[in-house]
């Protein structure tokens, strides 16, 4: 962001350190909902587990980008600097969510290993994707201080919302079709809920980046498609 | 077709509070020490009743433009401003302006306390005699006013005729800023006035700073960036004799528009 070092290194080091942590926390929520995703297809119980027990590594590192943030404020930063911190925080609270939506899915995925496969994971697994990506290209425009690919990110999310949207109506007719499909297409519609969270918290990361770059909160409205709230069969 | 709503447009927004009135302008304003170019070209406008900071690293001639405010600088030989700074609109460097009318309008206060050796009563009551002629019941009450906006009379109501170096640091800066409040100027020129006093001083003063704006335009000289940040509406950032940037306090401390503005107060050159 800047390109001058401060007269006080340990706080370039500081800022670094806690840099670092948002980015490894990052990596983490896109492994962790990537795996999810997988443990959805493949049926794994074992592999679920082991995503949910991976979600406290990401809360752990969301403790330390906190503490490592009140000692950066205890330096009295301004400026730039100011807005690195409130603007990690603030992404650090994102991504912990993204976590903990990934590790609901992989718990929610045990439940509906109960039931017999159903056909119509698919559109999930589309829509899983595409959340996935969302949240890894807004930590790359993060990272690059790119206010032009959060920009993209953000509008992009409409597209997310129209295909959680489309899944939605799709499992309220499987439900409406057989009475026994509704456990497992109620953990589908919260899953795929979790998704269309995932890319809102990813906007919200995205308005952050836009707000550590230009200091200012504001950016063009944004196109929200999201029906399934006023939607019925 | 009632086209009287875009004419409301054009005017400005009523609900929005007016911008203050400007009590002092720099126009053009430079400094030399000698050969030395100390200040250059500034343009500035220090808005009424409120607390403008200056800021800079040392020898960006924040205090220089502090001190051509009361001309203090003419003094001394081969000092030389030249421009204008309009204090209520009438130029305080023109040398037929009254030198005695900048002294009871413009207050200046230092980094070291400077209290003189005589009694609390006499610091603030010297200044006084020197431009008015009051009954000792008048002077009574001015001085005990004086302390009072001083936040400092009731420490030292009790002591009036001791010494005023008896006092603490952070009382004696209170006592120099009740002497200079004495004479109801107008403005009040702080050039670093915690800088020698430990924190719970400096958040006397500070404190004292948000009260006196109530009644005083103030310009404040600070090296402390908290400090700036904390007590001004506005601040303007100095480098090399050179104005970069002057706006709101918030926008310049969370947002400035100059990159050198941000690399100095984010710390990053000095």
């Amino acid at each position: 962001m800047n390109e001058h070092n401060h007269i006080v290194k340990s706080y370039d080091n500081e800022q670094q350190a806690l840099l670092d942590e948002l980015i490894r926390m990052g990596q983490m929520s896109v492994a962790q909902l990537e795996a999810a995703l997988d443990v959805v297809e493949r049926r794994d119980d074992k592999a679920a587990e082991r995503v949910i027990a991976n979600d406290e590594a990401i809360d752990a590192l969301e403790q330390q980008v906190n503490h490592d943030v009140i000692r950066l404020i205890r330096r009295g930063p301004m400026a730039g600097d100011l807005r690195v911190i409130l603007a990690a925080l603030r992404v650090a609270s994102d991504i912990e969510r993204i976590g903990d939506l990934a590790a609901n899915i992989a718990k929610r995925s045990m439940a509906l290993n109960l039931s017999p496969p159903l056909p119509h994971t698919r559109g999930l697994d589309a829509l899983g994707r595409m959340a996935a990506r969302q949240v890894r290209d807004v930590l790359e425009a993060y990272v690059n201080r790119d206010g032009e690919a959060a920009l993209r990110v953000r509008a992009s999310d409409a597209e997310l919302d129209t295909l959680y949207t489309g899944l939605f109506r799709e499992l309220l007719t499987y439900m409406m079709e057989d009475a026994r499909a509704i456990t497992p297409c109620t953990h589908l519609l919260f899953m795929a809920k979790n998704l269309e969270r995932i890319g809102d918290h990813a906007t919200n990361i995205a308005e952050n980046v836009w707000f550590l770059i230009h200091g200012e909160e504001l950016m063009p409205p944004r196109d929200k498609r999201d029906d399934s709230s006023t939607t019925v069969v | 077709m009632n086209d009287a709503h875009l004419a409301v447009a054009s005017v400005r927004d009523a609900s929005l509070p007016l911008p203050p009135p400007v009590k002092i302008a720099a126009r053009d304003l430079n400094f030399w020490y000698d050969k030395f170019h100390a200040v250059k070209h500034i343009n500035l406008e220090v808005p009424e009743k409120r607390v403008t900071a200056l800021i800079g690293p040392s020898g960006c001639g924040k205090s220089t433009l502090l001190r051509v405010f009361n001309r203090i600088y003419a003094l001394y030989p081969k000092l030389e401003a030249k421009g204008e700074v309009l204090l209520d609109g009438e130029n305080i460097l023109d040398p037929k302006y009254p030198m005695n009318r900048l002294r009871s309008k413009v207050g200046m206060v230092f980094q070291k306390p400077v209290p003189f050796p005589m009694t609390i009563f006499e610091n603030v009551a010297y200044g006084i005699r020197h431009h008015e002629k009051l009954s000792k019941a008048e002077m009574d009450v001015r001085v005990e006013q004086a302390l009072r906006q001083a936040a400092l009379w009731d420490e030292v109501k009790d002591k009036l005729k001791t010494s005023g170096l008896g006092l603490s640091g952070g009382q004696q800066q209170r006592l120099c800023i009740a002497r200079a409040v004495a004479l109801k100027p107008d403005v009040l020129l702080l050039d670093e006035p915690t800088s020698a006093l430990d924190p719970i001083s400096t958040s006397r003063i500070e404190q004292l700073v948000e009260e006196l704006k109530q009644e005083f335009t103030i310009m404040i000289v600070t090296h402390n960036m908290q400090q700036a940040a904390r007590v001004s509406d506005y601040t303007a950032f100095m480098y090399l004799g050179d104005l970069i940037e002057h706006g709101a306090t918030e926008q310049i401390f969370s947002n400035p528009s100059k990159q050198q503005t941000e690399d100095y107060i984010t710390g990053r050159f000095g």
